[in-house]
């Protein structure tokens, strides 16, 4: 499986409030919350996101509250992945059970710009960005986590 | 080879002898919580995955108290297919408004959960518990869903961070000082995947209050779990709320640690979280002159007995600064209650506070005190990013509630012994 797109880059620390404020949990619907998804940070990302954008932060991204509301967002967005060098452990767990796929990869985190062009193959996890000529690798799931991506998210996986 | 305290939790819910930092396991969940906000989403994905039973009634919480009393009709909407789902499964711990407090104050109080369990909640402070002895963690709305249908979770053994205590807190120094020293000190991912273990001679001298607003925080340093080793604080604690037999877990002598801090309490200073991030500290001295408009004093975090008697101390006998609104949210019924009986809210009520039934609301900027642009407040809860609690322009201030309360009077961030 392989994702390309845009990227929309963002720096450290991004947290699950800016991804998607409180204002708008009364809903959990993901086309609504898409709506609102990163406003408070980027009032221009909702207009500019094309289907198969790629997202791609630094340090500890999805820091802060649990809301799975988060990713669900991003992922309704049309986001098809998200790079960072870490992510939070909440947000972490939450994106690879609702299956948003996410990479952690400090190369490609501190060597993508905003706007390059980057392709993901998530089964030998090699990033390539078209626009710099640059290619980086990175971590690998464990089989326990493929498992669950496979299946198509936690509870799928539950059922199977 | 040697384990900390929650690698012991761990393996014991896993039917382990040993586990190690990094292993995958799967464990059996002595609670599930949700709560107004987190629940619909599990419930649409228990439904859609086709579950049709939960794994013990008696082993879920859900609690409304994000949104509650329902700020607005969808809000409304998330509440009612919560009790209704509730009452279809029979889940017995269902607290909604009348009965219901902010989650985190609520489950211990209630002894809902004890020392040497494991529980997983759908929401980030869900770590609180961890000041029981307790292993606890937040997960989402997909985990809580798992959680009820099966009564298992899985889990990526975390490695461990120490934090040797010793000495005691000066006056008007809290344990909320101490997390923000903490959290200052090694960032908002310093603990990332990692637990932070509290231990030393210094336990004894911190209150059970104290713990949990410190164990609260520990997702704030990006940890997956703070927990405290129980002491005679602990089961005193739980003597009256706890009816069922716990197990008390200890971390080996020769557990392995990714770090060891030693901090003295003694020479902790009522600690400031400045705009966007917990880990931006200054001590009460280093602040300057920040004016404020807001003081919000309440939160899981810091809406617990001992930390209103705490504000209604300074501020008794005082007014709340002109052009300053001071909100004061009991945690639970039972703590406004006893706040009632014993004056408190009447200290407050005359000082110009304005009082509210349990609510989560200001903290997270859902209702109850949001913030126009430009505005700042000083607040006793637990994040102080971009928008926390209203307009994307406006400031939160973390603090413990005396020096929420000592700026309440002044109008600008203070110390408690500025006005005592």
């Amino acid at each position: 499986m392989k994702a390309f797109g845009k990227v929309h880059k963002y720096g450290d620390n991004v947290d699950t409030d800016v991804i998607i404020p409180a204002r708008y949990l009364n809903s959990a619907d993901p086309k609504e919350l898409a709506q609102h998804c990163m406003e408070d940070i980027d009032k221009d990302f909702v207009s500019n996101v094309k289907e198969g954008d790629i997202m791609v932060a630094v340090q500890n991204f999805g820091c802060g509250s649990s809301r799975e509301h988060a990713p669900l967002s991003i992922k309704a967005s049309g986001i098809s992945c998200v790079i960072a060098s870490t992510f939070a452990r909440i947000f972490y767990r939450n994106a690879i059970n609702i299956g948003l796929p996410i990479l952690e990869c400090a190369e490609a985190a501190e060597n993508i710009d905003g706007g390059d062009e980057v392709e993901v193959d998530f089964d030998t996890g090699v990033i390539t960005n078209k626009t710099k000529s640059q290619t980086y690798k990175a971590q690998p799931f464990p089989d326990f986590m493929k498992d669950i991506i496979n299946a198509g998210g936690l509870l799928k996986s539950l059922k199977k | 080879m040697a384990m900390t305290m929650t690698q012991k939790i761990l393996a014991a819910h896993a039917g382990l002898d040993k586990v190690e930092a990094g292993q995958l396991i799967r464990c059996k969940l002595d609670m599930v919580l949700g709560n107004d906000v987190t629940t619909p989403v599990a419930i649409n994905e228990f439904e859609k995955a086709g579950f049709t039973g939960v794994f013990n009634n008696e082993k879920i919480s859900m609690v409304m108290d994000h949104f509650t009393p329902n700020k607005d009709i969808k809000s409304a909407a998330h509440t009612k297919q919560c009790r209704d789902f509730a009452s279809k499964l029979k889940i017995k711990n269902y607290f909604d408004v009348g009965d219901m407090g902010i989650e985190h104050a609520l489950l211990p109080e209630k002894g809902l959960v004890a020392s040497g369990e494991c529980i997983i909640g759908a929401d980030s402070h869900t770590c609180t518990y961890g000041a029981l002895g307790a292993f606890s963690t937040g997960v989402g709305s997909t985990d809580m869903a798992a959680g009820m249908a099966t009564g298992e979770a899985w889990f990526k053994v975390p490695s461990a961070i120490k934090f040797n205590l010793t000495g005691k807190l000066n006056k008007y120094v809290m344990g909320k000082d101490v997390i923000l020293h903490i959290i200052g000190m090694i960032g908002v991912d310093g603990a990332l995947y990692k637990s932070m273990e509290f231990s030393g001679e210094g336990l004894k001298s911190l209150s059970m209050d104290d713990r949990l607003s410190m164990a609260n925080m520990a997702i704030e340093a990006g940890a997956k779990n703070g927990i405290f080793a129980v002491d005679e604080v602990t089961k005193a604690y739980q003597a009256d709320k706890v009816d069922r037999d716990y197990t008390v877990y200890e971390a080996d002598p020769d557990a392995p640690y990714d770090a060891v801090y030693d901090i003295d309490l003694s020479q902790i200073k009522p600690t400031v979280a400045f705009p966007h991030l917990p880990e931006n500290t200054k001590t009460i001295d280093e602040v300057g002159d920040v004016k404020i408009d807001q003081v919000v004093i309440g939160s899981c975090t810091n809406g617990r007995m001992e930390d209103l008697e705490m504000a209604a101390e300074i501020i008794k006998g005082k007014r709340v600064h002109e052009g300053v609104r001071c909100i004061v949210i009991p945690a639970t019924q039972k703590i406004y209650l006893e706040a009632m009986k014993k004056g408190l809210l009447e200290i407050f009520i005359n000082a110009g506070c304005a009082v509210s039934t349990p609510t989560c609301g200001p903290c997270l900027g859902g209702h109850m005190g949001i913030l126009a642009k430009g505005e700042r407040a000083v607040a006793t809860t637990n994040r102080n990013f971009v928008g926390r609690m209203g307009h994307p322009e406006s400031e939160v201030y973390l603090a413990s509630p005396a020096v929420a309360a000592a700026s309440a009077v002044t109008g600008k961030i203070s110390s408690p012994e500025e006005v005592m």
